[in-house]
C-alpha cells in the first residue's frame, strides 16, 4: 500500500497520514475518523440550524408570511431529524473516536476499518433523507417522532427514502457503538481496570449498550412502516386489525433510551472538564458511574410517559409517572457531584469550564420541567405545547450541545496543537448563553398558555413571546458560524500548547504531545 | 489485556444483541396485543364470548353508541339508537345500519373501542359484525346486530359506557366480488 509510505522515509512506524483527499476516504485512523465525525455533525448543524431559521422567521409574527403550512411540516420534521441523528449523535461519536484510544492508552479502535466503514454511511444517509426536500410532494412532514398513520396512509411518497436513511444512519450507529464497546472493553492499557476509567469513556460504554438495545428496534419500527406503505401488511393500520398505538410504544421505547444517548457522553465530558478548571478530583467518581447505569437501566422502563393521552389505564399513568420521576434520583446525584467537586475548589473559567458550569445550571432547568412534565395529571395540559419545546430545548442545547461545545474547547489545544483564542471563546460562550436562553426560556409561558408545538401560526396574545424568541435564535445561530470561524483560526495557529496545556487536568490524553501524533500508544502505556 | 475475552467473541456477542433487540421490536407486535386483551387496555374488546351470566338486576348502566367514518370513507355508517340502558349480565342488541351510496362494490372493516378503558375487559359481545368484514353492493343497505353483555363484575363506579366503531375502507386490499345483478 503506497498510501502509507511517508515522504521523510523513515524505517521506523512513526508514519504520517496519506496525501490528498484519498487520506480522508480510506482512512482507519482513529483521530481521521473522529475529526471526520466532528465536522459532519458541524455541518449537519449548521443545515439543521438553517431549518430553526425557517421555522424562526416564520413564527417570528403571527400569520403567514414567508413559507406555506405544508413546507413549515416539513422544516419542523427535517430539523429534529437533522439535529439528532446527523448533529449530536455524530459528534459524540466523532468525540468517541478521537477521545477513548487516548484516554484508555489504546493505539487505535479495536475495529478500524469497521469504523471507516460507519463514518461513511452517514453523508449517504443524509444525503438520501435531505434529497427529499427536492422531490415532488416534499419531504417527511410529519415530525422528528414519525407518527403512524402520518408517516404511513398520509405520507408523502418520499417517505420511503427517509425509511431508508433511517435505517443507514442505524447501521452506521449501531457499527460505532460495538466499535467503543469493542475497545473499551478489550483495548484498554495495562493497569487500566474499569474503575479507573476517565468518566467519559464509562458514560460512552453505557451509551455504547443503549445503542446497541435500541437502535435494533428502530430498524424494525420503520422497517414495519415500509410493509405498511408497500407490502400490504398492517401493523400500525386499524383497518387491517393493526393498531396506530402500537406504533408509539415501538417508538418510544427506542425513543427514550435515544434521549440519553444524547446526554450521557456530555455527563461525562463535563465530568472531566469541571474536576480539571476546579482543580479538583471528582467528587464521587463510583456514584457517578452507577447513577449512569441507573439512569441508562431507568430509561427502558419509561417510555410511555410519552404517551399519557392516548388512552393508557390509570395503573399505568401511575407506573410510568413514578418510574419517570425515579430517574430525578441518579440525575440528582450527578448535579450534587458535579457542584460538590466546585465546592472549595480553586476554579478558573475558561471557556470549557463557562460551557460546563452552564451545562449543569441550565440541563437542571430542563430537568425541572422534565419532573413537570412528568406528572401525568399534569402531562394532560403541557402535552404538545411549547412547554415540551421549551424542556426538550434546555436538555438538548444547553446539555448535549454545550457539553460538544465545552468539549471541543478543552480538548482542540490536543487536538490542532494550538490553543484557541480565550476572548472569542469567552464571547462564543455568552452570546450562546444569551441567545440559547433568549430563545428557549419564553417557551415555556407561551407552551403553559396553551400555544401548541408544530404549527406556523398562532394567537396573537403569543405575538411578544414568540418575536423574543426568535431574535433569540436568529443571534445563536449566528453565533454558531463564529464558533467557526474560531476553530479554523485555531487550526490555522496560535499559541503553541503544551503536552498539558490544562493544569487541573488529569488523563493519558494529557501525557502525548500536542497535537496528538498520527499514531499514539503504539507501546501500551503503564497505569498505577 | 491477557484476560479479555477475544475480539471476535465479544464482536460476535454483540451482534448476537443487535439480532435479538431487531426480533425483539417485531416481538412488540403479539406481545402488545396479548396484554391490551389481557388487561382490556387501550379500549380493546376481546373476540366472540361464550359464556352466560345471571341478569343483575340491582343497576344499570348507560350504553351509548358512536359510529365514525374514517377519511375517504363514504359509506352512511349509524347506530339505530344513540344509547340504552343495560342491566349487567343480560342480553342487549343495537342494530347499526350502513348504506354503501357509491356505485362500486366496496368492502369494509368496523373496528370496536371502549371508553373508559377500564371497563373494556367487562364488555362481551356475543355477536358483532365486526367478527366479519362487510361487503355492500352499490347502493345496498344493511342492518347488522351487535349483541353483548355488561359483565356483572364491572366496577361499581361505572355507570356510563361508550361503544364506539370505525368503520375502514377495505376495498383495495379485499376487493368485493361483484354480483351479477343481471341473473
Amino acid at each position: 500500500m503506497s498510501a502509507v509510505i511517508d515522504d521523510h522515509g523513515h524505517a521506523d512506524h512513526a508514519h504520517g497520514p496519506a496525501k490528498g483527499l484519498m487520506r480522508w476516504v480510506l482512512t482507519t485512523n482513529h483521530k481521521d475518523i473522529g475529526t471526520l465525525y466532528l465536522w459532519f455533525a458541524f455541518c449537519m448543524f449548521l443545515l439543521g440550524g438553517s431549518f430553526a431559521m425557517v421555522i424562526r422567521a416564520e413564527l417570528f409574527q403571527p400569520g403567514l408570511q414567508i413559507v406555506q403550512p405544508e413546507f413549515f411540516n416539513q422544516m419542523t420534521t427535517m430539523h429534529g431529524l437533522v439535529m439528532v441523528f446527523g448533529a449530536v449523535m455524530p459528534a459524540f461519536v466523532g468525540l468517541a473516536n478521537w477521545m477513548i484510544p487516548l484516554m484508555v492508552g489504546a493505539p487505535d479502535m479495536a475495529l478500524p476499518r469497521m469504523n471507516n466503514f460507519s463514518f461513511w454511511l452517514l453523508p449517504a444517509a443524509f444525503l438520501l433523507l435531505v434529497s427529499t426536500l427536492f422531490s415532488p410532494g416534499g419531504g417527511p412532514n410529519f415530525g422528528w417522532t414519525f407518527y403512524a398513520p402520518l408517516s404511513t396512509t398520509y405520507a408523502p411518497e418520499s417517505v420511503t427514502f427517509f425509511i431508508f436513511a433511517i435505517h443507514l444512519m442505524g447501521i452506521s450507529s449501531i457499527m460505532g457503538a460495538i466499535n467503543v464497546v469493542a475497545t473499551i472493553l478489550n483495548l484498554r492499557a495495562p493497569g487500566m481496570t474499569l474503575m479507573k476509567m476517565p468518566l467519559f469513556v464509562w458514560t460512552w460504554l453505557i451509551t455504547a449498550f443503549l445503542l446497541i438495545a435500541v437502535m435494533p428496534v428502530l430498524a424494525g419500527c420503520v422497517t414495519m412502516m415500509l410493509m405498511d406503505i408497500h407490502f400490504g401488511t398492517s401493523f400500525f393500520s386499524a383497518a387491517g386489525g393493526g393498531d396506530p398505538v402500537l406504533f408509539q410504544h415501538v417508538f418510544w421505547f427506542f425513543g427514550h433510551p435515544e434521549v440519553y444517548i444524547m446526554i450521557l457522553p456530555a455527563f461525562g465530558a463535563v465530568s472531566q472538564i469541571i474536576p480539571a478548571f476546579a482543580r479538583k478530583p471528582l467528587f464521587g467518581y463510583t456514584s457517578m458511574v452507577y447513577a449512569t447505569a441507573s439512569i441508562a437501566f431507568l430509561s427502558f422502563i419509561v417510555w410511555a410517559h410519552h404517551m399519557f393521552v392516548v388512552g393508557i389505564p390509570l395503573v399505568g399513568e401511575l407506573f410510568f409517572m413514578y418510574a419517570t420521576m425515579l430517574i430525578a434520583v441518579p440525575t440528582g446525584v450527578k448535579v450534587f457531584n458535579w457542584a460538590s467537586t466546585m465546592w472549595q475548589g480553586s476554579m478558573t473559567f475558561e471557556t470549557p469550564m463557562l460551557f460546563a458550569v452552564a451545562f449543569v445550571i441550565l440541563f437542571s432547568i430542563g430537568g425541572f420541567s422534565g419532573l413537570m412534565l412528568a406528572i401525568a395529571p399534569a402531562d394532560f395540559q403541557y402535552q404538545d405545547t411549547y412547554f415540551v419545546v421549551a424542556h426538550f430545548h434546555y436538555v438538548l442545547v444547553p446539555g448535549a450541545i454545550f457539553g460538544i461545545f465545552a468539549s471541543a474547547y478543552y480538548w482542540l489545544p490536543k487536538w490542532t496543537g494550538h490553543m484557541y483564542d480565550e476572548t472569542l471563546g469567552k464571547l462564543h460562550f455568552w452570546l450562546s448563553f444569551v441567545g440559547m436562553n433568549l430563545t428557549f426560556f419564553p417557551m415555556h409561558f407561551v407552551g403553559l398558555a396553551g400555544m401548541p408545538r408544530r404549527i406556523p401560526d398562532y394567537n396573537l396574545q403569543f405575538a411578544d413571546f414568540n418575536m423574543v424568541s426568535s431574535i433569540g435564535a436568529f443571534m445563536f445561530g449566528a453565533t454558531q458560524i463564529f464558533f467557526l470561524f474560531i476553530v479554523i483560526k485555531t487550526i490555522r495557529g496560535g499559541e503553541p500548547a503544551p503536552a498539558k496545556p490544562w493544569d487541573g487536568a488529569e488523563g493519558l490524553e494529557w501525557s502525548v504531545p500536542s497535537p496528538a501524533p498520527y499514531h499514539t500508544f503504539t507501546t501500551p502505556p503503564e497505569v498505577k | 489485556m491477557a484476560d479479555s475475552i477475544s475480539l471476535k467473541k465479544l464482536v460476535t456477542c454483540l451482534l448476537l444483541v443487535v439480532v435479538a433487540m431487531f426480533v425483539f421490536g417485531f416481538a412488540l407486535v403479539p406481545i402488545y396485543d396479548v396484554m391490551c386483551k389481557a388487561f382490556g387496555i387501550n379500549g380493546k374488546t376481546g373476540g366472540q364470548y361464550q359464556g352466560e351470566q345471571v341478569v343483575d338486576t340491582s343497576r344499570q348502566v348507560r350504553v351509548q353508541f358512536l359510529s365514525t367514518n374514517t377519511a375517504d370513507m363514504p359509506w352512511d355508517f349509524y347506530p339505530k339508537h344513540d344509547e340504552l340502558t343495560a342491566n349487567p349480565g343480560a342480553v342487549n342488541e343495537m342494530v347499526f345500519i350502513a348504506r354503501n351510496p357509491t356505485d362500486k362494490p366496496m368492502s369494509a372493516q368496523a373496528v370496536p373501542s371502549i371508553a373508559p378503558s377500564n371497563a373494556a375487559a367487562f364488555f362481551h359481545k356475543t355477536e358483532c359484525f365486526c367478527f366479519t368484514q362487510q361487503v355492500l353492493q352499490p347502493g345496498e343497505q344493511i342492518e347488522m346486530p351487535v349483541r353483548f353483555i355488561v359483565d356483572r363484575d364491572m366496577p361499581k363506579e361505572v355507570k356510563h359506557l361508550t361503544l364506539s366503531y370505525t368503520l375502514f375502507d377495505i376495498t383495495a386490499r379485499h376487493p368485493p366480488v361483484a354480483v351479477n345483478t343481471g341473473g
